[in-house]
């Protein structure tokens, strides 16, 4: 018997299909979105090709299948903004505009890696494109991203703080705590939560309680906050847009659950549902709401793009892919005395 | 107390001599042991992240919700410090907790609790509540970890009155010294190591304990004294080893616990061979290595012919990268290098 505990709640791309909202865009815009995206997938379907060579000596946490997440989030923020993590950091740290060859040199543990070879997969850092901080530590991160905020608040920054966890990290009082103190002080931050109903490969449903909502929690706290499909990245894009427009204009602290399906196990290659878990019928439900393909499809319908295009840029997507992995593959190793610098600071 | 009742039953003042028993893999004999805690007491709970889910914590707690139910052995919300004050609760109130941890770094959340609660009851309510818990992680190593998924903990809580710390390095010692925790009425933490859950070795059947506090010869020899646990006694052993063409020989001991510590068995060795090497999985500074060689300057410092010598990780965090960690851990030859140099230079 097919068992499929999490279902797709969402509306698909029909709202954006006939109504005018998506008129409001221009074609280039909305085609980088899809382009995003597709980058995102197709590296990590590299990254999760090569695994098995063993050269990628790194946990990896893949993003496949909550892809529009990432793109529609870090698509409402701006390059000077700051955005944090937890471990599951390729979609955000690409989509903030991150360097692939000095992430795929991260995860092939090089001197040319965004962490110089300290960090691997969980631990992309890049100040460049405001990637300023991913913690292994489940909620880690958050309270930090915070104190961040409250250092934009100070001095009157332009730029805002994006925070991204995971259903697991509410379960953490770190979490509340730091929300807590976001919301007392107005601090400009979006906590953005990417709802995939597991944590590693425990159930939402053995870990918190039924129908008490993340983001309703979240809005008890005094948060604004909005739970959105996933999967759409149009939908994914507006309520950032609007949760970073209230952020910046100093209301408040905000919060987005996005709810999608991770595809992929919790960590390195392949799907792992054949362990019991969850049924792989589940999986296979969540791939007809692929985040990739639905907004082709949407686009397509649109007249916005049609599949000579799409060709075009998968190739493209392609070739500089490979070009980051022999970047990655013919950089440097560290040695010795590189394990000793920066352990403190001048 | 069931407990008592089970021990004495089992005739448990002589060890089991470890000719006695079956071939089971490390993971297997603490499968087997927490099987029999939950077996012969119903107050033994087995809980933490993932322990009814089909990686069952490395295969440590995989078939015990099945067998034992999920009001006894289950999954809980990562909430960290609120399971540890949780436990506490419940082994202040006479259940026998048993709360795993993937790895160390997690616990790290929890030390409110577990420092400055559970082991302290005791003593603050002038010997009234016992506190028997039992508190276990696994130590990472390698494969990019990484500087917040292995760190060995040990010497942080090396300094906590009213607390346990047992670290084996054997699958016999593994389910013999859960025993011993899971009996004992004081908060343990028992760090094992990934890596020593690679092996295989005797373990017998039923109910044995390993007691707390009492170290073992893993090796007899002349030249030195070489003191570690976990991990560190395979690298120990096989450095040790391998120097014997060289005509070195040397006394290898396996602490087992290092809270309580058995000072007598390294003082004894040490007045035998008059040169002492500790060994250990966490930082050279504040740690176990520290610890170890204030003792031994302290009780036997005119029975030293050389140095005390210490192995462990630099003052460094652990690296991700693969090259890098190369630098950063002890392996064998790294310590025969230093036997060698401490027994040549007369
Ligand atoms: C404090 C802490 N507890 C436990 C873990 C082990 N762990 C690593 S990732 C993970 C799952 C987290 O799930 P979620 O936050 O929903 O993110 P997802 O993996 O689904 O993206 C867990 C439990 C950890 N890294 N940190």
């Amino acid at each position: 018997m097919k068992l499929i505990k999490y279902k797709y709640s969402g509306k698909g791309f029909a709202p954006y299909l006939s109504g005018l909202k998506s008129n409001s865009y221009e074609k280039e815009f909305l085609i980088r979105f899809y382009r995003d995206m597709l980058r995102i997938r197709l590296i990590e379907e590299e990254i999760e090709r090569r695994y098995h060579e063993d050269e990628m000596k790194s946990p990896i946490h893949l993003v496949i299948g909550q892809e529009a997440s990432s793109v529609g989030s870090c698509g409402a923020l701006r390059p000077e903004d700051q955005v944090y993590c937890g471990h599951r950091t390729h979609g955000i740290y690409l989509a903030k505009g991150g360097n692939l060859k000095a992430m795929m040199s991260e995860l092939y543990c090089r001197t040319t890696g965004c962490a110089g070879s300290r960090g691997g997969s969980m631990h992309l850092f890049d100040k460049s494109v405001g990637m300023a901080g991913s913690s292994a530590i489940v909620a880690g991160a958050i309270p930090i991203a915070t104190g961040a905020a409250l250092k934009a608040q100070l001095t009157g920054e332009s730029w805002i703080v994006a925070a991204f966890l995971g259903d697991a990290a509410v379960e953490e009082g770190a979490f509340w705590e730091a929300v807590n103190f976001a919301v007392l002080k107005r601090l400009p931050i979006l906590y953005f939560c990417e709802n995939n109903f597991f944590s590693v490969c425990s159930p939402i449903e053995v870990r918190q309680p039924e129908n008490a909502e993340i983001y309703k929690k979240a809005e008890s706290f005094g948060l604004k906050s909005v739970k959105v499909d996933g999967t759409n990245v149009l939908e994914v894009y507006e309520a950032s847009r609007n949760m970073v427009e209230y952020a910046r204009s100093g209301k408040g602290p905000a919060f987005i659950e996005s709810v999608a399906y991770r595809w992929r196990g919790h960590g390195g290659a392949g799907d792992d549902s054949h362990t019991g878990y969850r049924d792989p019928a589940e999986v296979e439900h969540w791939q007809q709401f692929d985040p990739v393909k639905s907004y082709y499809d949407f686009l397509e319908q649109k007249n916005l793009l049609d599949g000579e295009t799409r060709l075009a840029i998968s190739k493209e997507i392609e070739a500089e892919v490979q070009e980051a992995f022999d970047f990655a593959i013919n950089s440097p190793n560290p040695i010795e005395d590189d394990l000793y610098t920066h352990v403190y600071s001048d | 107390m069931p407990w008592a009742a089970a021990l004495i039953a089992s005739k448990e003042t002589s060890i089991p001599s470890a000719e006695e028993g079956r071939i089971l893999s490390y993971v297997e004999a603490l499968n087997e042991a927490l099987a029999l805690a939950l077996e012969i007491d119903p107050h033994v709970l087995v809980l933490g992240q993932g322990v009814n889910d089909p990686k069952g914590m490395f295969g440590v707690t995989t078939g015990l919700s099945a067998k034992y139910g999920n009001a006894r052995v289950f999954d809980t919300p990562l909430s960290e410090e609120g399971m540890m004050g949780i436990s506490t609760g419940a082994a202040m109130n006479g259940l026998r907790p048993v709360y795993l941890h993937n790895r160390p770094d997690f616990l790290l959340l929890a030390f409110n609790q577990l420092v400055t609660h559970a082991s302290k009851i005791h003593f603050m309510d002038n010997g009234k509540t016992k506190v028997p818990m039992v508190v276990w992680s696994a130590i990472g190593r390698g494969w990019g970890s990484g500087a917040q998924h292995s760190q060995a903990i040990q010497g942080l809580l090396l300094g906590v009155p009213g607390l346990k710390i047992v670290m084996p390095s054997t699958p016999y010692d593994a389910k013999g010294l859960m025993l011993s925790a899971i009996a004992d009425n004081n908060p343990v933490v028992i760090f094992d190591h990934r890596w020593c859950m690679r092996q295989n070795g005797v373990v017998p059947e039923g109910m044995y304990q390993v007691p707390l506090g009492r170290g073992v010869y893993r090796r007899n020899g002349r030249d030195l004294t070489l003191v570690g646990t976990s991990h560190t006694l395979e690298m120990a052993i096989n450095a040790v080893d391998s120097l014997e063409g060289e005509g070195i020989t040397a006394d290898v001991i396996d602490l087992r616990t290092i809270k309580p510590l058995d000072g007598e068995i390294i003082i004894e060795s040490l007045k035998r061979t008059g040169k002492i090497l500790v060994v250990d999985t966490g930082w050279e500074m504040g740690g176990v290595c520290a610890e170890i060689g204030c003792l031994v300057a302290e009780k036997a410092f005119y029975d030293l012919k050389a140095p005390i010598k210490r192995i462990g990780l630099p003052d460094v965090p652990s690296p991700a990268g693969f090259t890098l960690e190369q630098f950063y851990y002890p392996n064998p030859e790294k310590i025969a290098n230093v036997i060698r140099e401490m027994v040549c230079k007369q």
